[in-house]
């Protein structure tokens, strides 16, 4: 059985009876909403996947402008063109003339949305708000002549769109007169309550977009003494809005224009079980192919497995090894040399024609940043450059044609709540457009039942679904399928 | 846990005993600490027991609740235990310094806070759940109507323990304090951190770790079958495991559990008759509890001293008195909001309260990391090992300037490092300036081979064309470089209580709290 077989079969379409869609009118839809009449069940019912996106942006974009709430929620699955829906929400608020302030995360996001906001519209006033550091800002963003840039709030008044992260506009003082009338926040669910607390007094209303399957915030310090109030500090800034506005609209975009058609199935299933989403393109739409053949080592074996199923596992002998695991870390560093040392080319929906994968287009994700500084040292002992590699943290938001992922559980005694978080398999599972290869040691589906997923239950936290240790265990299930076992 | 601190483990579970994880005293010890070993009714939350508590390691006082069922024998325990506590709480807040703040006013500060050492982190909650007992309770002359008014000073107690147990989930705070936690910050044992939970088991490792013999504790060798003989190096695990479950002839636990919870043994043995003579009106029987939890509490009153002596052997950390100071501050506090009279701590926090702890204490926690591994070269080994430090010589100096309508100096200092730091070009390194102690900041500049690092610095060379005086090290030198800032800054401000935004469910109610629905009268 290949990836490229997962067209929903029966026990998938069994599951997927809500509709991806989120397109109905009124769209209250919490997970165990009914699905409006008119959308029928099941992927592949609904005919034109742009259309379904096309139709969830339109009401999203209703409910924004509309005012008749002070917030709605956004969730977006992996690569459902979350930055393209706020860019065009953004043109859209600022072509009423109301003042619009954005708020995102990390830097590299603002510059990301302002070059976005910029290049989709040069007439658009944009301001640029940073820090007061070195360098606050990316350089590139001073070719564009509509971007004013600044560390003072006061410079940018007046600018119909103003950026900036959530850490800056902290210690943006609200104006005297009326604050920003809009605002939009991406990564949402990336981002605290508390952090939104210190921001929310300084816009009426907003639009908050994010993916509620990547990494919840975490805190380096104890947070159960408020565990189960509304306004935990440390909850994410939906959870906390939602609680305290039960009411407000939720959309979802129910496309996933990143993942392959490989993958879309098994992420949704894995991750988001009561909100399933599809993928833009359909089976064999997203090619992956090598120039040169296979040399019959299991590093070959496993890329060409990922070329025809989107998938491969290159499993180890089952050990316990400290975290920078030297044999595992080689082995993601053969599969990343072999990978572009084979000439792979990719073609897409985008590029018919096949297009050589460079080393900027490939990624490598690890849980703990000393195991993405052992890889990145194996790489350049093996003078491959230019390949991303980070934690899952960091590779939130990103996206690549082929990720290589060392397992978070691969060669651990015990399987903590950190390693066995939702949040962290999902980003590193869904950030490839082509195909995604996992390095792992034998024996993680054993670990698994030796260490049920036992967290403490809060009174008032709503229990999230699929708890971690589902999740390993979906996609543990699905990557046995493509492993190839290296001696 | 760092790499060092695990291999710290294994050696303590290696050899048989404790491993030393810092080589200073990292938190601050009162010369005159108040310790408190309470005691737990078993299955009747926040009914206490009994307590042995005092500043005397020779002379406890004994409290005990002879019917820990009855509400007026609970509040004549708390009663006294206010005797006790609250002069200790009280006694140090008419001693005051002056000190300039930031904003240019002059401010009061006590000039030491009283420190309260319970056994182990359950203590440490049991304080909390006396605290929120007790705070809200209201006394005779409060609200003569109450049915059952508390005694005098028992409210006060309540908001003053509620304090230093609040003040306890601060990072590197050291109003309250548990000898475990005392303990296995500055120890490595061989055995679970869930077990170092408990005292008489850590403080086997930690005697173990003096007995003159390896695999020798001077025991009577009857105990070699213990399932945790791992062979010569066993003398803790095997100490703590008698320490754990050996009983005598009657069944009870030779070392009593440090509370709150009793050996379930000793509640069904002894205590349970005994209280059931007190209830039956026996003479003698009320003296007969007081003894028999005098023998569960005389053990861990010890052990609490014995921990606190060893771990006041250590020299005291360079940092230390200046995060006491902090504490000294939150104890200021905490006395001018009763003397202003403030209403007792709220159950919950409110939205901005709950906010502005996690920032102060996030802050504080990063503080608390970086200065312990300042003061303390095995802590920084541990964060060199995880490559978020280097040290080594300087092989080379140069010259050079900012560009820019004033030049400022800029010199490159190359390193020679045998750590592997987890540097980029860019990434901000610090270093603690010889002499004065400030931080001199700088930026990874170049990497330019294998185990050679170029910083760029950035700071602590003052306002001159030139550098000041000792300001950039020479060749030869050896430096310590941090990639962790030394005094982190805290978060941005938040909005004040009043002008919460809607997002988290607007301004809270005013006006005192209503009791829950469920447990009409109960303000727990």
């Amino acid at each position: 059985m290949t990836a490229t077989d997962h067209r929903p079969g029966p026990d998938h379409a069994a599951r997927a009876t809500q509709p991806a869609d989120g397109t109905g009118p009124g769209t209250g839809t919490g997970p165990g909403a009914a699905a409006g009449p008119g959308a029928a069940a099941g992927p592949g019912a609904a005919a034109d996947p742009g259309a379904a996106a096309a139709a969830a942006t339109d009401a999203i974009l209703a409910d924004t402008l509309s005012h008749t709430a002070r917030g709605v929620v956004v969730d977006s699955p992996p690569g459902a063109g979350k930055s393209t829906l706020v860019v065009r929400a953004a043109r859209e608020i600022a072509a009423t003339g109301r003042p619009l302030m954005i708020v995102a995360q990390t830097n590299a996001q603002v510059d990301d949305l302002v070059e976005r906001l910029a290049t989709a519209e040069p007439e658009l006033g944009v301001g640029r708000l940073h820090s007061s550091d070195a360098h606050p800002y990316d350089p590139a963003l001073d070719r564009h002549a509509q971007v004013r840039t600044s560390a003072k709030a006061a410079d940018l008044a007046g600018l119909p769109v103003v950026v900036s992260t959530a850490a800056k506009w902290a210690h943006v003082r609200p104006p005297d007169d009326v604050p920003w009338q809009h605002a939009i926040v991406d990564e949402a669910y990336q981002m605290r309550s508390d952090a939104l607390l210190a921001v929310a007094r300084l816009f009426q209303r907003a639009l908050f977009v994010g993916d509620p399957g990547q990494l919840d915030p975490f805190s380096q310090v104890g947070t159960d003494q408020w565990a189960g109030l509304s306004h935990d500090p440390s909850a994410s800034a939906v959870t906390a809005l939602l609680a305290h506005h039960p009411d407000l609209p939720q959309h979802r975009l129910p496309v996933s224009w990143r993942l392959p058609a490989s993958a879309a199935p098994l992420v949704s299933r894995a991750f988001y079980p009561y909100t399933p989403f599809r993928s833009g393109t359909g089976p064999g739409e997203r090619r992956l192919a090598f120039g040169a053949g296979a040399d019959g080592s299991a590093v070959d074996g496993v890329l060409d497995e990922a070329a025809r199923s989107g998938w491969g596992l290159l499993e180890l002998p089952a050990a316990h090894t400290p975290r920078t695991d030297p044999q595992a870390v080689a082995a993601v560093a053969r599969v990343v040399g072999r990978l572009l040392a084979r000439e792979a080319v990719t073609a897409d929906e985008r590029t018919p024609r096949p297009v050589p994968l460079t080393a900027d287009r490939v990624a490598v994700g690890t849980a703990h940043r000393d195991q993405a500084a052992a890889v990145r040292a194996a790489l350049t002992a093996l003078g491959v450059t230019g390949v991303t590699v980070d934690t899952a943290n960091r590779l939130q938001g990103r996206e690549y044609d082929v990720t290589v992922v060392l397992h978070p559980l691969s060669g651990r005694p015990d399987a903590t709540a950190f390693h066995l978080e939702t949040g962290r398999l999902c980003v590193l599972t869904s950030r490839h457009r082509h195909a995604c290869v996992v390095v792992c040691r034998a024996g993680v589906p054993e670990l698994l039942d030796d260490h049920p997923s036992a967290e403490p239950v809060t009174l008032g936290v709503p229990v999230r679904f699929p708890d971690g240790w589902a999740a390993q265990q979906t996609v543990l299930a699905e990557l046995g399928a493509h492993r190839v076992t290296q001696a | 846990m760092t790499l060092l601190a695990t291999l710290a483990r294994v050696e303590a579970a290696a050899s048989g005993r404790a491993q030393p994880l810092a080589t200073v005293r990292h938190r601050h010890l009162a010369e005159h600490p108040m310790v408190f070993v309470p005691l737990t009714t078993a299955g009747e939350a926040g009914a206490p027991l009994g307590a042995l508590v005092g500043t005397d390691p020779a002379a406890p006082t004994l409290l005990t609740v002879p019917q820990p069922r009855d509400r007026d024998l609970r509040f004549r325990f708390l009663a006294e235990l206010a005797d006790v506590l609250l002069p200790h709480l009280e006694s140090a807040q008419d001693a005051v310094e002056t000190v300039p703040r930031r904003s240019g006013e002059a401010a009061e500060r006590c000039v030491d806070a009283p420190q309260l050492v319970v056994p182990n982190a359950g203590g440490v909650a049991f304080v909390r759940l006396l605290g929120r007992s007790m705070r809200f309770r209201r006394t005779a002359e409060e609200d003569p109507d109450a049915p059952h008014p508390a005694p005098a000073r028992v409210p006060l107690l309540g908001r003053w323990l509620t304090h230093y147990g609040e003040r306890a989930r601060v990072p590197g705070s050291a109003l309250l304090l548990s000898a475990t936690e005392l303990l296995t910050r500055h120890w490595a044992t061989g055995q679970s951190p869930l077990e170092d939970q408990h005292l008489g088991a850590l403080l086997a490792w930690l005697r173990a770790a003096e007995a003159d013999v390896p695999g020798r504790d001077g025991g009577d060798g009857r105990d070699g079958g213990d399932g945790r003989d791992g062979g010569g190096g066993a003398a803790g695990a095997r100490a703590a495991l008698r320490a754990e479950t050996e009983r005598d002839a009657e069944g009870l636990l030779r070392t009593p559990p440090a509370g709150p919870a009793t050996d379930p043994a000793f509640d069904n043995q002894r205590l349970a008759p005994a209280v059931a003579r007190y209830d039956a009106g026996v003479f003698g029987a009320e003296a007969e509890i007081r003894t028999l939890l005098a023998t569960q509490l005389r053990p861990t009153w010890d052990a609490v001293w014995e921990a606190l002596e060893r771990v006041r052997a250590l020299p005291p950390g360079e940092r230390v008195a200046a995060r006491w100071e902090g504490d000294r501050w939150s104890y200021t506090a905490h006395r001018d909001r009763l003397r202003a009279g403030e209403p007792p701590q709220p159950r919950r926090d409110d939205a901005v309260t709950a906010a502005r702890k996690l920032a102060a204490r996030e802050r504080d926690q990063a503080r608390l990391s970086a200065q312990e591994a300042l003061d303390d070269p095995l802590v920084l080994a541990g964060r060199r090992l995880a490559g978020e430090a280097f040290a080594g010589e300087v092989t080379a100096v140069e010259e050079a300037y900012s560009t820019g309508r004033r030049p400022m100096p800029r010199p490159l200092v190359t390193v020679r490092t045998g750590d592997e730091p987890q540097l980029a070009v860019g990434t901000k390194v610090y270093r603690v300036l010889p002499g004065d102690g400030r931080t001199q900041g700088g930026e990874c500049a170049a990497l330019p081979g294998p185990g050679l690092v170029t910083v760029r610095l950035t700071g602590g060379m003052g306002r001159g064309a030139q550098p000041a005086a000792g300001s950039v090290p020479v060749a030869g030198d050896t430096v310590c470089w941090t990639l962790f800032e030394h005094q982190p800054r805290g978060g941005p401000d938040l909005p004040d209580p009043e002008d919460t935004p809607w997002t988290h469910g607007g301004p809270p109610a005013g006006g005192p709290e209503e009791p829950d629905r469920a447990t009409g009268e109960d303000l727990l």
